[in-house]
Order: C-alpha cells, then sequence, then structure tokens
C-alpha cells in the first residue's frame, strides 16, 4: 500500500521546497513534544504507549519533522566538502558507486574493498575519508546531536535511510564474513554479563514485555524484529532529534550497564548484523518516529 | 567469586554441549537461520575489548570476566530450556553467596523502600562512581495500586506479604531473593542486587519493608 507519505515524497522536487514546509512541521513538532509531556500524566499513561504513538503518527503523516533530517542529509550528501572538496555522490554503499536507493535495506555488508562487513555509519564514515579526505576521527565526529550541536552524521543517516523507504529488508549471508558476523551478534545478543547480568535477551526475547509502560520488542521474531528495526532512525519526540540505530543500540548498552561502546565500533555492527537479517521481508520505513 | 564454584560451573558448561544446542534452537523460532558460521568465545571477548571503553561504574572487565553464573546462563538465553541438573548447580552454587543480615535487623522503612523501587538510576557509564543506586523493581514488577507505571517481566507483588505474612521462613527467603534471585531460580532475568552490591544492606531491608510490612501500600 501506498502511505499519502510517499506519495508525497515521489512528487517532491527539490530540498527547497522541504524547506518551505519546515514551519509547518516545527508547529506539528511543538504540539506533539506538548502531547508528549501530557501523556506521562498517569491518568492517560493508562492506555497503550503504541496506541497513542500510532495517534501521533496518524497525527504526522503529513509531516515528520525527520523530513528536515533528510533533506538537510541529502544537501550534505550533494555538496562538495572536506580536503578533497569532493561530494559524497560517488559513495559505494554496496549497490555501485552513486546508487543511494535500496542500499539501506541491504546493510549491513561486506565490501571487498575493506574485507569487512560494515553497517551504513561505518561505510558513511569510509566514503567521508576515501573521498573527501577527512581522518576518520573527523568523519566520525558528534555522532549523536546535544543541545546546540547539530550532527552531519545523523542528518546523512537520514537521508541515506529514507532512500530505503518502501523497499523490503533484504539482508544477506552469502560471503563467509557475513555469516561470521550475524553469529558474532547472535552471539552478543544472548551474552550476559555486568553489574546486572543483563543480556539483550534479557528484555527482546519474549512477546508482551514492558519496562514501565514501554512496550519492548522480541527481536527473535521475525514480526518483533521487523517492527523495531525497519522504523529506525527515527524522529524522537521527547527529545527533539532524529536518532540512528548506532544511537539506539549505545543507549540500550547503557541500559543493559554495559560499558560505553565506540561508535562505529565492532560490537555495533554484529548486532545490528542480527537484527537486519532477523527482520529481512519487512518494508522498510524510515526515518520513523517514536516517542 | 569461590573457585570451587567456578570450577564446577565451568565443568557444567562444557558437559552440556546442548549449550550452543539451546542457542540453536531459539534462532531457529526466529527467521534467524542460515548462519552457520562458528565463532568462538575468544572471538567475542577480543570483539568485546575492541569495541568498549570503560566509564564511570560500567567497566570492560566486568562484562568480559563473566562469572560462572553469566556463563552458564548465556548458554540458556531461555529460562525455561536450562537443564534441571544445571539449574540446581547454579541454584545451589548462588544460596552459598547470600549474606543474611549479621544483626538479625530484616525489615527497614518502606517510604524509603517505595523511594528506591521507584529509582532506576545506577551503574550505567553515565553514573557517577560510588553514587546511591536505585533498586528500579517498578520497571519489572507491580508494587503498590497507586503506581500504574509498571513493567511486566516480573511477577505481581501487590500484595506480597497480605497472601504470604510475615514468617521467618517468608522473610529468609524474600531476603535471599533481593539478595541474590538465582539461588532460587537459575538465570533469573533478575539482577542479584545484594551479591553484585547494587543495593546496601539497608536498602535491602528498606525494600523488605516495602513488602513485608502490613502498613506498605504494597499490602493494602
Amino acid at each position: 500500500m501506498v502511505s499519502p507519505r510517499n506519495t508525497r515524497r515521489n512528487t517532491r522536487c527539490s530540498p527547497r521546497r522541504m524547506y518551505r514546509a519546515a514551519p509547518a512541521i516545527l508547529a506539528v513538532a511543538a504540539a506533539v513534544t506538548a502531547i508528549a509531556t501530557t501523556l506521562s500524566a498517569p491518568a492517560l499513561a493508562q492506555g497503550s504507549t503504541a496506541e497513542e504513538l500510532a495517534k501521533y503518527r496518524q497525527m504526522l503523516a503529513e509531516g515528520n519533522p525527520a523530513e528536515l533530517w533528510e533533506a538537510a542529509g541529502e544537501e550534505l550528501w550533494k555538496k562538495p566538502a572536506g580536503p578533497k572538496n569532493v561530494s559524497l555522490e560517488q559513495c559505494d554503499l554496496g549497490k555501485g558507486p552513486g546508487v543511494t536507493k535500496g542500499a539501506y535495506a541491504e546493510l549491513p555488508r561486506y565490501f571487498k574493498d575493506t574485507n569487512k562487513v560494515m553497517d551504513l555509519e561505518q561505510r558513511l564514515a569510509y566514503c567521508r575519508v576515501t573521498l573527501q579526505g577527512l581522518t576518520q576521527e573527523e568523519a566520525t565526529k558528534n555522532p549523536f546531536s546535544s543541545q546546540g550541536k547539530p550532527s552531519d552524521i545523523e542528518r546523512l543517516a537520514a537521508y541515506l535511510t529514507g532512500e530505503s523507504r518502501g523497499v523490503k529488508m533484504n539482508v544477506q549471508l552469502t560471503h563467509p564474513e557475513e555469516k561470521r558476523v550475524y553469529a558474532l551478534g547472535q552471539k552478543m545478543f544472548f551474552y550476559r554479563g555486568g553489574a546486572y547480568d543483563f543480556a539483550c535477551a534479557t528484555c527482546h526475547a519474549v512477546d508482551g514485555q514492558r519496562i514501565r509502560l514501554q512496550d519492548l520488542p522480541n527481536l527473535l521474531t521475525s514480526k518483533g524484529a521487523e517492527a523495531a528495526y525497519t522504523t529506525w532512525p527515527a524522529y524522537r519526540v521527547s527529545q527533539g532529534e532524529v536518532r540512528t540505530m548506532q544511537h539506539r543500540l549505545y543507549d540500550c548498552l547503557r541500559q543493559q550497564r554495559f560499558p560505553e561502546p565506540a561508535y562505529g565500533s565492532d560490537v555495533i555492527t554484529a548486532l545490528t548484523m542480527f537484527l537486519a537479517k532477523n527482520a529481512n521481508g519487512g518494508t522498510y520505513d524510515g526515518p520513523n518516529m517514536k516517542r | 567469586m569461590n573457585k570451587l564454584h567456578t570450577m564446577a560451573l565451568v565443568a557444567m558448561v562444557a558437559l552440556s554441549a546442548a549449550g550452543t544446542q539451546a542457542l540453536a534452537q531459539t534462532a531457529a523460532k526466529g527467521t534467524t537461520k542460515g548462519a552457520n558460521a562458528k565463532v568462538t568465545d575468544a572471538d567475542v571477548r577480543q570483539m568485546i575489548e575492541s569495541s568498549f571503553t570503560s566509564k564511570g561504574p560500567a567497566t570492560v572487565e566486568g562484562v568480559l570476566n563473566q562469572d560462572a553464573t553469566q556463563k552458564a546462563c548465556s548458554q540458556y538465553p531461555d529460562r525455561s530450556k536450562v537443564p534441571a541438573a544445571v539449574a540446581k548447580k547454579v541454584e545451589a552454587a548462588e544460596l552459598k553467596q547470600v549474606k543474611y543480615p549479621a544483626d538479625n535487623n530484616w525489615i527497614g522503612d518502606w517510604k524509603e523502600g517505595e523511594k528506591i523501587a521507584q529509582n532506576g538510576r545506577g551503574m550505567q557509564f553515565t553514573d557517577a562512581v560510588g553514587g546511591t543506586n536505585g533498586g528500579n523493581c517498578y520497571a519489572c514488577h507491580q508494587l503498590t495500586k497507586a503506581e500504574i507505571s509498571f513493567g511486566n517481566i516480573g511477577p505481581s507483588l501487590y500484595q506480597y506479604g497480605k497472601l504470604r505474612g510475615n514468617s521467618q521462613e517468608v522473610v529468609r527467603y524474600t531476603w535471599g531473593k533481593i539478595w541474590d534471585s538465582n539461588a532460587f531460580s537459575a538465570c533469573s532475568n533478575m539482577p542479584r542486587f545484594g551479591h553484585k552490591g547494587i543495593l546496601t544492606e539497608q536498602q535491602i531491608r528498606d525494600v523488605m519493608a516495602l513488602l513485608l510490612d502490613p502498613a506498605s501500600p504494597v499490602n493494602q
């Protein structure tokens, strides 16, 4: 089924149009934040969080603030930058240099030129280094925005993931390295450690579970993995930012009482591989919107 | 951690080739068939070492150096599939680690207990070292009627004391369960609050009061 949002995207001609829509979108975003605040009051919290979120989504069907990130990311992608003053347009995300459509739905994947399985953001950093001449440190700087410090990486990720909207997840385990990284992710998913003895599986291996009122997806089922994986990155209403899969896993590991994972580290790619493969067949629908 | 315990559990894990089988079973339940690559514990160790940095109270060593129970339970992500013999050994070893209050003072102040049950802070890499940790009981359990924002990973504890009374047996069991959940239920999802130093003895007394004091809102 084609949603109104998809139709609008397909007919949109330039990022500039998006900016004209910005005040309207921001007004809706403000309204949603206000609702989110009231929603935390106990009386309203009784309804399922999922139901309330479905209402937001409907209300915002004509304008997820994430579209602003997508548009800004598209501009960053196409603008010459870095010491070499070239754009990222010739970046090979796995489907050949310059192909962005549908690339995210097949990531993570093995790349011959690095002899490594990479997720979107590792690959993005690689392209910024090789094409634009940034150092690895510069290419991975400020991956998660904070107050007054907007992140280019979040914007680029929003654009690139948006290029797979409506595409079926199709992550392959053909190369031995892809199989190995998947197996590592699977092992990590069940690995218990730290002060609380938690594994990912502690919260994400059973249907119908909640932390407080927050529903937890069962990431071992295709239904749960699809619902979770195909909706990141997402505009977080509570944070007013678009958060990526890297950020989602970073924050999960924090709550798991594990130490701090490095941005773009192999543990994140391995877990992403495990989740993305489990979500195969689901239609990608990000950047989405969440609480 | 006592050496005997470690040895017993390591032997057990080695003994049960079913460990890997258990993992495979869980994966097959989902859509995860197709990954036949073998990865070893050393591979996982290397990935953890290269990916994480110790920060605040969350250390790389704390994740790398799994104790015997963490190691055993990583093989059986589905608690209902832990072989009875393995479960029995985990429980026996963990039970030995429970420290009961030396001064025979078991019950504190339920009002403080309620604060601890509400507080989800502590032991994250964003927290300070040596800060006061919460118990975060409501994340997983229903406790009082008034708090409707509760999770369901653990059973409801509403009217915990009213239903069980406060015999010495109940009091002792409850203390032990909070101190080391795995002593009574191998591979429990619940943290071992006393054994891992998450809550202090006094905090556990206060949580005990929340559960057992007839005046506590849990028992209304």
